[in-house]
């Protein structure tokens, strides 16, 4: 991942050079793309940490643990992920209220740093019951939010995706389609829209500073014309 | 004033003292700041270092206990995990047996097949060692540790491992403890290796497990030399019974006594676990540390503009750590005790406590004034940031805070941890961080001083502008030369170290050899260790030698072995016993022989004493003591873990070993035989005898190794030939990355400075096709050049000593039909005052041979001077391709050396010069100027603005109206804005009284894109107004005035920037955000406005609303020039650092160093070329890649002067200063661009 940021800030330092030779819709694509294959990388990882609270010592085909987990879940995962990271920046620039917060890569680092603390600690740390480990994780997405995106289009847009997404999971679950690993049910119930607003927020986060090479593309363009 | 402001000045004003402080007693600050975080961290020495590995701790076996629960105070050397039964006692029965003696007729699997059956029936001995004592029958049943399923992914190992009984593990496991099974098992080599996992594997097999030693030393193998086969029978107890074990070691040293072996018996091994971190844990941990790797680099990333960048990172990284290092050890001191994993919580600390603080604080002092000192800088940088980084500090607490009152226990340790970190890194970067910083400015000051010393001394003062002073030495006496020509050869190459290191490597080929050399070891090694190779030949050719080196050959007298190599010792008197029995009938042998060793154990004893030769070896060392410790360390954790009994943080304890000794006689080994055993080697030879037999084995070996040893070994080779070829790929291109001084189009790692000596081009390498740049020298003024003008057409200079020469930029193919009428007509108010000399001149005469000089320059120079004057004097007809040289110039200088005034001459039909007007210094200096059309308006440093015919040199009107000195003059339209030295802004407007053909242009017009500029003709009375004057527009002396897109925009020495509408003179806006005078200001047609101050600051504004767009502080004190292309940026400073930004963002794209004293002057030429003036030369840059083009001398000598003021015209030629000449430079692929 280190080395796909690494890959976004060369490719758009190049600024003009680039910009000349992709049109708006390739951009859109390696956006996109990135967006994906974090969200891919992410969904992996995070269900690796679930995995890990249910099995106290591991087998040794651990790799195959990885995808204990229906195959679908990464590609919707990331599918998401870059339907979020591409709406943000979108909506930002529909409500005419650019995102001027904290508009760094380390600022992204720090709050993809922070998702995936969320999640670890939504995993490795035992509550005592579910409402408590609810609030906690409340807390702290609404903590993320305020640190590293303070925008009412964000928070909005977050707790909206996180409610739609709670509530399709919930549906596949009822038809049966899906099937959580943990037999605590509340448990997972809990968690997982806190979970999604986080990773809300930390994907917008992501795509808006992706968005920022763009903007300066295009800025660049219409001074030319 | 309320609370909160109150509360923010006194905040303010502590953290101003503060910073005094620490930037006056650095070393005493970091001393006792090192001295208390050493203090803190002392308390980390008492906890254990992490790690995985398992620790011992030893007690006897004599008058072992279970320890209790409770922690016993008073045993000191104890183990604080040394409290409760272990998870289970493991007693492991060694057995080491071999065929004794061997003889030439048993076949390799006889080596281990019997002594691997003997298994069998020490199992069942176990198995059915009942001890029965007063208290009651015990068992093995009842004492071991009873297991239940395997975990459900181990079907495969179903078979294999016992479930649903007691743990005991033996090879014979391999065959279902079934005697029946072993010994119709054709192969067993195959049945042990069909369980091996395929490919790498670092833990335990299964074949440690179950043979509980590890798999060199088990013997069991085609061609092991020892023939002594040792494998373990492991028990895993649930509990202890001293009695039961003893009895049973009794047993079975009775039964099978091992003559020579003295272990030690008395003492048993706990071994605590750590916990395990699998590789599924591992993930999630890379994955967290991979993004605050990401999250520091793109932090310190932004470290710029001090003077170690990366030791200021290191100094943040080193803030960051050791506050945590101190959390952890005030935490400890306090009685609270991490139960928390450090490793996993780590990156989620340092995240929580970032690195913001620091990068803010380096920003804000850096970007105080530098002139300030170093104390007051940081003084004021610290004062500056206290209310934010109180803010955040504050903001920070509170979201703990609230995390502490989630009320569960692990969060609120991580919180607890969190804000004692908090604590200590505000605590660490007020003192060590800011006092690094103060070193660090103070070193970057003290290196800046050293380095403008020697600049300054030859060069014009550092701050170029229209308050320098006016003085300046007479003009050196120009070379007899003109035109430099800059082969690519001598183009002056200052190659960077690192290159020239490069290149040393290269002559020398040091890498190569060193590769080579390395090679050489590296296959000898391979050769040396290779099954196959070397060492088994030596090892073969020594044992041939050594009486001792096999066990079969023990025998061998060493006269005899000594004496020849070849195999042909046959006459040993040892191998007489087996020359006669043939490999088909195995069962002649000696009587007494097998009987000894097929009788009672008890006989072996002295059995073995009297036939030793034939006998392998058992022998019992202290390394068979403790056999377990040779095994992996995850031998014990995996096997419990099989059955999902986890080791983790709990201990087991190890029995002393139960030795066992087993002699088994050929005859037994070969009644055991499989039938398909003897199929696998070659039948030894009749005449062989244990020689032969030897060598026809160390043959089979080299066949075998590749069978089964091979395997294992070229897997791990091949694994180790990719890790290091990935990690030769990976260092190559790091090299790469770090040594190539083009990085093709990627600026991600151009952040650093670029130097100029990095030329795209080398000596050694590729030299890209530049198309020659040839610069014109103008010649003609005797002074420095002080005001350069252009429109594009014609050029316009102004020396300090008062004289306007007027030059055409223009291409060859120009034709020219101004008339010259300039001579005649004599300006009012005596400012040509030495005109009347000029007619008089004979210039006829020496022009062709000074034109003999020069010929080759003919066809170089484009700029051909048609504006011939059809003087009254000469009527020279204009000729194509007429050249213009200085040295016309020079040579009037020369005939009439006293008069300097005479060189002025005016209507000089002289050709380079043109027609230059020229006067006197009489009325003040011209400190500004400017040409459109063909109007000349010149400020002077009286306050008087003259407009002059630029064709005819002429003065046409002159104002006087104001008095103060004109510092900046723009000219648009007809408008004329001059800016006066008390501030005052002045807007003239130009009249023409011109009835007809009031506007021409001046050449065809598809060559010019610029606004079309009247030309006026010498019939036109021009009338020049003041229409309005603004009085006190700035505070301070205007220092920068530009116009565009009917705007005027000023600059002073007041921090603003103003913006005036051109038509109405009306002020749009003032624009504030500078903390020091404004020193370069950019406007363009797109309404773009950018201004640099002496802060070092960059503003972008809109020029429409007046908003400032961004604000970045990019130079170490002035920003000296700015430009602006659609996408980005230019600036350069006082620190001879060329910038580039980005225009939306405002974020550096990449900065240029240049040498000392250079980068005053900056032009853009087309999108992606930048041209900057520097010591006598100009440079080209590729504005896309911050690639170095070319430089381009204007002089012989490189040391001469900078350029000052560069101008670009628009027929993508740059005119330039260069002390008292112009040199205009044709870039003429830029012209195929333009196009």
């Amino acid at each position: 991942m280190f080395l796909c940021f690494q890959g976004v800030g060369d490719v758009s330092g190049q600024g003009p050079y680039i910009a000349g030779i992709t049109n708006r819709n390739t951009n859109l694509g390696i956006r996109g793309f990135m967006l994906f294959s974090i969200g891919v990388f992410l969904a992996l990882v995070l269900n690796l940490l679930q995995v890990q609270r249910n099995v106290t010592l591991f087998p040794p085909d651990v790799i195959s643990s990885i995808f204990s987990s229906a195959w679908w879940v990464p590609p919707c995962c990331g599918t998401a992920s870059a339907m979020i990271g591409l709406l943000y920046p979108c909506i930002d620039s529909r409500l005419g209220e650019p995102h001027k917060f904290k508009r760094e890569w380390s600022s992204v680092m720090r709050c993809v740093a922070v998702f995936v603390g969320i999640n670890h600690a939504s995993a490795k740390v035992d509550f005592a019951n579910n409402v408590q480990l609810s609030l906690t994780l409340a807390a702290l997405s609404i903590g993320l939010w305020w640190t590293f995106d303070r925008s009412r289009s964000g928070f909005g847009l977050g707790v909206v995706i996180a409610l739609l997404a709670t509530l399709s999971t919930q549906l596949l679950v009822y038809n049966g389609v899906f099937q959580y690993t943990s037999p605590d049910f509340l448990y997972i119930r809990s968690w997982l829209p806190c979970i999604f607003f986080a990773g809300v927020i930390t994907m917008g986060n992501i795509g808006r500073q992706l968005a920022l090479y763009e903007c300066k593309r295009m800025s660049g363009k219409t001074h030319q014309d | 004033m309320t609370v909160r402001e109150r509360l923010r000045e006194k905040i303010s004003a502590a953290f101003y003292r503060h910073g005094l402080l620490c930037a006056s007693y650095p070393v005493p600050i970091i001393l006792f700041t090192s001295a208390s975080i050493l203090a803190c961290c002392y308390p980390l020495l008492r906890l254990p270092l992490p790690g995985t590995g398992p620790v011992e701790f030893t007690t006897r076996v004599r008058d072992y206990t279970v320890p209790s629960h409770e922690p016993q105070g008073d045993l000191g050397e104890r183990p604080d995990w040394y409290r409760g039964p272990p998870v289970a006692y493991i007693q492991q029965v060694l057995v080491k047996a071999a065929v004794s003696p061997w003889d030439s007729t048993l076949v390799p699997v006889d080596v281990f097949r019997s002594p691997l059956g003997r298994v069998f029936s020490l199992l069942e001995e176990i198995r059915n060692h009942v001890h029965n004592d007063g208290s009651g029958v015990r068992s093995l049943e009842a004492l071991c540790l009873q297991v239940t399923d395997l975990l459900p992914g181990l079907r495969r190992m179903q078979t294999v491992l016992p479930e649903h009984g007691c743990l005991l593990v033996s090879p014979g496991n391999y065959w279902q403890n079934q005697r029946e099974l072993f010994d119709s098992d054709p192969d067993l080599l195959k049945t042990v290796h069909q369980h091996e996992p395929k490919g790498l594997h670092t833990s335990a097999t299964l074949r440690d497990l179950l043979f509980g030693v590890p798999v060199k030393h088990t013997g069991v193998s085609l061609y092991s030399r020892k023939r002594v086969v040792t494998y373990t029978i492991t028990m895993v107890l649930g509990s202890y019974d001293a009695r039961f074990l003893s009895s049973l070691r009794a047993r079975l040293r009775q039964l099978h006594p091992s003559v020579n072996c003295s272990l030690r018996e008395d003492h048993m091994v706990h071994v605590h676990f750590k916990e395990e971190i699998g590789m599924a844990e591992l993930i999630p941990l890379v994955t967290t540390y991979i993004i605050l790797f990401a999250y520091i680099y793109f932090s310190t990333r932004k470290i710029d503009m001090v003077k170690s960048k990366w030791g200021l990172a290191l100094a943040a990284v080193v803030t960051v750590l050791s506050s945590l290092l101190m959390s952890v050890g005030l935490c400890t001191l306090f009685g609270l005790t991490p139960t928390l994993n450090g490793g996993e919580i780590f990156p989620y600390l340092v995240v929580v406590i970032g690195l913001e603080n620091v990068l803010v604080l380096t920003k804000s002092v850096v970007s105080t004034p530098v002139d300030l000192e170093v104390k007051l800088r940081i003084a004021q940088g610290l004062s500056n940031e206290s209310w934010s980084i109180m803010k955040n500090m504050a903001t920070e607490l509170c979201i703990i805070l609230i995390g502490y009152f989630t009320l569960v226990p692990a969060i609120q340790e991580f919180c607890l941890f969190a804000v004692v970190g908090l604590v200590s890194d505000f605590f660490l970067q007020m003192f060590f961080f800011t006092t690094v910083l103060s070193i660090d400015i103070r070193r970057m000051e003290l290196a800046d001083l050293n380095r403008r010393l020697p600049a300054e001394a030859g060069m014009p003062p550092p701050k170029p502008g229209p308050l320098r002073p006016r003085e300046a030495p007479p003009p050196p006496r120009p070379s007899p030369y003109t035109i430099t020509l800059q082969t690519p050869a001598f183009r002056n190459l200052r190659l960077p170290k690192r290159l020239r290191v490069v290149y040393f490597l290269a002559r020398t080929r040091l890498a190569q050899r060193f590769i080579m050399v390395g090679t050489v070891i590296w296959i000898g090694i391979l050769a040396y260790t290779d099954p196959a190779g070397l060492r088994t030949y030596l090892a073969a050719q020594v044992s041939e030698q050594s009486p001792l080196g096999e066990g079969g050959a023990g025998g061998l007298p060493p006269h005899l072995g000594g004496a020849s190599v070849f195999p042909g010792a046959g006459g040993d008197p040892a191998s007489t016993l087996s020359v006669l029995p043939a490999p088909a009938e195995p069962t002649p042998l000696p009587e007494n022989q097998s009987q000894g060793h097929h009788g009672a154990p008890r006989e072996g004893v002295p059995h073995q004493a009297q036939a030793p030769p034939l006998v392998p070896q058992i022998s019992w060392g202290a390394e068979d003591e403790e056999g377990w410790r040779r095994l992996s360390f995850r031998h014990w954790p995996s096997l419990f873990s099989y059955y999902n009994i986890t080791l983790a943080k709990r201990y087991i304890s190890i029995l002393p070993v139960i030795p066992v000794t087993l002699h088994l006689s050929p005859r037994e080994a070969i009644e055991t035989r499989h039938p398909q055993d003897t199929r696998h080697p070659p039948p030894p030879s009749l005449k062989t005898n244990d020689l032969p037999a030897d060598l026809t084995f160390i043959g089979t070996y080299g066949e075998g190794s590749k069978q089964v040893i091979n395997p294992p070994s070229l897997s791990r080779v091949a694994a180790l030939g990719l890790a290091a070829g990935v990690l030769l790929v990976l260092l190559l291109f790091c090299l790469y990355r770090v040594l190539c001084p083009r990085n093709y189009g990627q600026n991600g790692v151009a952040h650093g400075r670029r130097r100029r000596g990095d030329l795209p081009c080398d000596d050694y390498g590729y030299s890209p096709p530049i198309s020659e740049i040839s610069p014109l020298l103008l010649r003609g003024h005797s002074m420095d050049i002080e005001c350069l003008a252009s429109d594009g057409m014609l050029l316009a200079s102004c020396c300090l000593a008062g004289q306007i020469r007027v030059w055409d930029a223009q291409t060859g193919d120009y034709t020219h039909t101004c008339h010259n009428l300039g001579g005649g007509t004599e300006p009012g108010g005596g400012v040509f005052d030495e005109d009347e000399g000029y007619p008089l001149r004979r210039r006829t005469t020496p022009r062709p041979a000074l034109f003999e000089d020069q010929p080759d320059l003919t066809p170089l120079i484009d700029t051909n001077f048609d504006s011939q004057p059809p003087s009254h004097l000469l009527l020279t007809p204009p000729r194509d391709g007429f050249d213009f040289g200085g040295l016309v110039e020079r040579a009037y200088l020369e005939h009439e050396p006293p008069s300097p005034g005479l060189t002025a001459s005016y209507p000089s039909p002289s050709p380079p010069s043109g027609p230059p007007p020229q006067r006197r210094r009489s009325l003040g200096a011209v400190w500004a100027m400017e040409l459109r059309g063909n109007l000349i308006a010149a400020g002077r440093s009286s306050g008087k603005l003259e407009l002059w015919d630029a064709v005819e040199g002429s003065l046409r009107c002159s104002n006087e109206d104001g008095v103060s000195g004109i510092t900046a003059l723009a000219f648009l339209n007809n408008r004329i804005v001059a800016a006066r030295l008390d501030g005052s802004l002045d807007f003239f407007t130009v009249d023409i009284n011109k009835p007809l053909g009031l506007l021409q242009y001046r050449g065809p017009p598809g060559r010019s894109n610029i606004p079309p500029s009247p030309c006026y003709s010498s019939e036109d009375v021009i009338s020049c107004q003041l229409t309005r004057s603004v009085q006190c527009a700035h505070q301070k002396p205007i220092t920068v005035l530009r116009a565009a897109a009917g705007r005027v925009v000023t600059g002073s020495q007041d921090h603003t920037v103003r913006v005036y509408r051109l038509e109405d003179s009306c002020c749009l806006f003032t624009l504030q955000g500078h903390s020091g005078g404004i020193t370069a200001i950019y406007i363009d047609q797109t309404m773009v406005l950018a201004s640099g101050g002496q802060d070092g600051a960059i503003c972008l504004w809109d020029v429409l609303t007046g908003s400032r767009v961004s604000h970045v502080y990019g130079h170490r004190g002035d920003v000296t020039s700015l430009v602006c292309t659609t996408s980005c940026v230019i600036s350069s400073g006082l620190d001879d650092l060329i910038s580039i930004w980005d225009r939306s963002t405002g974020i550096k794209l990449y900065s240029i160093q240049q040498e000392v004293g250079c980068g005053a002057s900056l032009g853009v030429i087309s999108e992606s070329l930048l041209v900057t003036g520097g010591q006598g030369c100009v440079s080209f840059w590729d504005l896309n890649f911050g690639d170095l083009l070319q430089t381009v001398y204007l002089g012989q000598s490189s040391d001469g002067q900078g350029v000052r003021q560069l101008v670009v015209l628009n027929n993508a030629a740059i005119v330039c200063d260069f002390g008292s000449e112009l040199s205009l430079v044709y870039v003429p692929s830029v012209l195929e661009k333009l196009d």
